[in-house]
């Protein structure tokens, strides 16, 4: 595998600077309280999953592949934008808590919703291209 | 939050982003593409530990916005390991699709917790 281009690393990291703002944007707006649901996680992720879902599947098969769009959609914004570390510190603070059941259920609700998200785009585009 | 902490998060977000790329892609390289999404656990694993070095230090206000939400948060990702996940199911391999999210979740928290106790 050849070395990155810098094209593609510049990319990258204008999505991920872009995506990591909008999530601290959501952040503020949408505080999470001890002991209750983390809402702002729990959108940003899933907006992003879907939002992955519908740009890989759209620019796979794209030929010449995009040397920039598609690595600062997917690896930069949609990266950026999501995370993995907040919710297992969110998880970990339920369970302090002895919250469990909110953690199950945090946890529960985020993969599958992450995963129907995926599912839900990348059918959605299938579809329009079929 | 200021006009200087949101560069400094956009900033750090693109660099964790660039980070994740590089250190998915090593270990990809070195764990075979398509088997399992190892690059993507190492990326979150390591993310987690970090994350809770922070939490474990009371690393707070504009510090944690561009420590712990740009670096860490734009260097983890919960949408790639969602996509990686739901196209192992896809393509028939519903265990290895299972393994990786039971397994990340429970790592996740474990990584976070040692990370957490470290700082």
């Amino acid at each position: 595998m050849p070395p990155p281009s810098a094209r593609t690393l510049a990319a990258i990291f204008a999505g991920g600077a872009l995506g990591a703002i909008a999530r601290a944007e959501v952040a503020e707006a949408l505080p999470v309280h001890p002991g209750t649901f983390p809402w702002a996680t729990f959108l940003v992720n899933v907006a992003g999953a879907a939002l992955l879902g519908w740009f890989a599947t759209a620019l796979q098969d794209r030929r010449p592949p995009s040397l920039a769009l598609r690595p600062f959609l997917t690896t930069g914004l949609c990266g950026g934008l999501t995370t993995f570390s907040t919710m297992q510190l969110e998880l970990l603070k339920l369970l302090d808590r002895g919250d469990v059941g909110l953690a199950l259920g945090y946890a529960a609700a985020s993969v599958v919703a992450g995963l129907a998200a995926v599912q839900l785009t990348t059918t959605a585009v299938r579809r329009a291209a079929a | 939050m200021s006009v200087a902490v949101v560069l400094g998060v956009g900033a750090l977000g693109g660099l964790g982003a660039v980070l994740r790329f590089l250190v998915d892609g090593a270990v990809t390289r070195r764990t075979g593409a398509g088997r399992f999404p190892f690059g993507t656990l190492a990326v979150n694993l390591s993310g987690a530990l970090v994350l809770g070095v922070f939490a474990g230090a009371a690393l707070r206000g504009d510090a944690y916005e561009v420590w712990g939400v740009g670096l860490i948060g734009g260097y983890t990702t919960f949408s790639t390991w969602m996509l990686e996940s739901q196209r192992l199911a896809a393509g028939r391999r519903e265990r290895a699709a299972a393994i990786n999210i039971i397994g990340s979740v429970l790592l996740g928290v474990l990584a976070v917790w040692l990370g957490r106790s470290l700082g």
